[in-house]
């Protein structure tokens, strides 16, 4: 599992971050956490609202930081 | 004070976790009379404290003071609570992508008066500027119409909005609001009929997303709920500090100031008033919460409305953060001719007003 974090360095960009590796640590997941932190690369996965969340290439949260346990929901659900 | 509307924050928020979905709709419609209860009543909780519990001589400037804080504090976090979570629900029918899509395509002034009101409702960070720009510029969407966007989203936002109506009341509130839409649509046209394109970095015009846009999930009355709810953690969580700081010093001034101390600063016969008062309020940002109290507390004392007004727009709408943001996408002389165009716009405001009033 490949994860990306996209965000300029906000507070919620970190916030987001660091729930994302506790919600990888309560599932027993290992993926790769890279943060993206250029406006030129955040732009090009289309979204116009930070902090963004992408899995596998796919943009699965953007704009806001959700919680832990909604975090662990997003990372188990299949992705399409 | 402090800890008790953290421990009321901290309860409801444990509550709405437990809820289901129908109960959380209950529980909105429950808490509303409660909301309308505390906010009648407070008037008369102030006398009792002020005057029985407390037992303050009436008349006093300590008293006035003091009066004035314990009624104001919780009347504007009151008014705060119920806008940002009214607010934070009507924004869930908005997105930044909805707002793009209706602006493609539009003439210049057509666009610049929707792009400005747009601002208003469409859920925007500072934070989030720069993607937004970035996703707008590829639509092709015009320079000057995104920045009638970029200009009305911060400056005409709902903290703004509850402080003034609160400390001011609903005709300066609203006076606000179509000012700052007036400056937000002329600003923008301004810029886009200078055609100052060139003046925007050019990685910006060749970035092209590789990736579909981003599908929106459908949301249920209960996430929207749970959406508004968040909205006051944060913005609450973020503003009281600043409002209780700034309510509290506009105590002192009510109660301590004399009368006209400001009509020789902010006096509307003295006319370099409105543009010192432009260039002091663009450093000045994320004390907007706290600005608004002083500047209220300053207009009994001398302060003219048009000098008052025009220092609060640039507080609120020209940031210093946020153009250093926008120095990534922006060439220096766009910058200057963006913050020169509204800073002129908010002064022709001020000298309006104290010409009226």
């Amino acid at each position: 599992m490949k994860i990306k974090v996209l965000g300029s360095g906000c507070t919620n960009c970190k916030t987001l971050e660091k729930r994302t590796i506790e919600a990888l640590a309560a599932l027993s997941i290992t993926a790769e956490i890279e943060k993206v932190t250029e406006y030129a690369d955040i732009a090009t996965y289309g979204i116009m609202r930070t902090p963004g969340l992408v899995i596998d290439g796919k943009v699965v949260v953007q704009g806001y930081v959700p919680t832990v346990e909604k975090l662990q929901e997003i990372i188990q659900t299949p992705l399409v | 004070m402090i800890t008790h509307a953290t421990i009321r924050l901290t309860i409801i928020t444990a509550i709405m976790k437990q809820l289901s979905a129908a109960n959380k709709f209950s529980m909105v419609v429950l808490l509303l009379p409660v909301w309308i209860a505390l906010y009648l009543s407070l008037d008369r909780l102030t006398r009792v404290i002020v005057y029985s519990f407390l037992s303050m001589p009436e008349d006093e400037h300590l008293t006035r003071a003091v009066y004035f804080f314990i009624f104001e504090v919780p009347k504007v976090l009151l008014l705060l609570t119920l806008i940002v979570f009214v607010v934070g629900i009507i924004r869930t029918y908005f997105s930044p992508e909805k707002t793009r899509a209706a602006l493609e395509g539009k003439p210049l002034f057509v666009g610049n008066v929707m792009a400005s009101s747009l601002g208003i409702v469409t859920p925007f960070c500072s934070c989030s500027a720069i993607p937004l720009f970035l996703g707008f510029v590829e639509a092709g969407i015009p320079l000057g119409v995104t920045f009638s966007f970029l200009i009305a989203a911060p400056m005409i936002n709902e903290v703004a909005i509850v402080l003034l109506f609160g400390l001011f009341g609903w005709e300066t509130a609203l006076l606000y609001v179509i000012m700052g839409l007036i400056i937000a649509v002329t600003s923008g046209w301004v810029i886009g009929r200078l055609k100052l394109e060139r003046y925007v970095e050019e990685w910006v015009y060749k970035i092209r997303s590789q990736h579909a846009p981003v599908e929106e999930q459908p949301l249920t009355l209960t996430d929207r709920i749970d959406h508004g709810w968040d909205a006051v953690k944060d913005v609450v969580g973020k503003v009281w500090l600043y409002i209780m700081i700034g309510i509290a010093v506009g105590a002192g001034v009510h109660g301590y100031v004399p009368e006209n101390f400001m009509a020789g600063i902010m006096g509307k016969d003295v006319w370099w008033s409105v543009p010192l008062s432009v260039v002091i309020g663009i450093p000045m940002y994320s004390n907007a919460a706290g600005i608004i109290p002083i500047v209220q507390a300053l207009l009994g004392k001398g302060a003219s409305l048009g000098t008052a007004l025009a220092f609060m727009m640039s507080v609120i709408g020209l940031s210093l953060p946020e153009m250093i943001i926008l120095k990534k996408v922006l060439k220096i002389q766009l910058i200057a001719a963006f913050a020169g165009i509204v800073g002129i716009g908010i002064m022709i405001v001020g000298f309006i007003f104290n010409a009226v009033y």
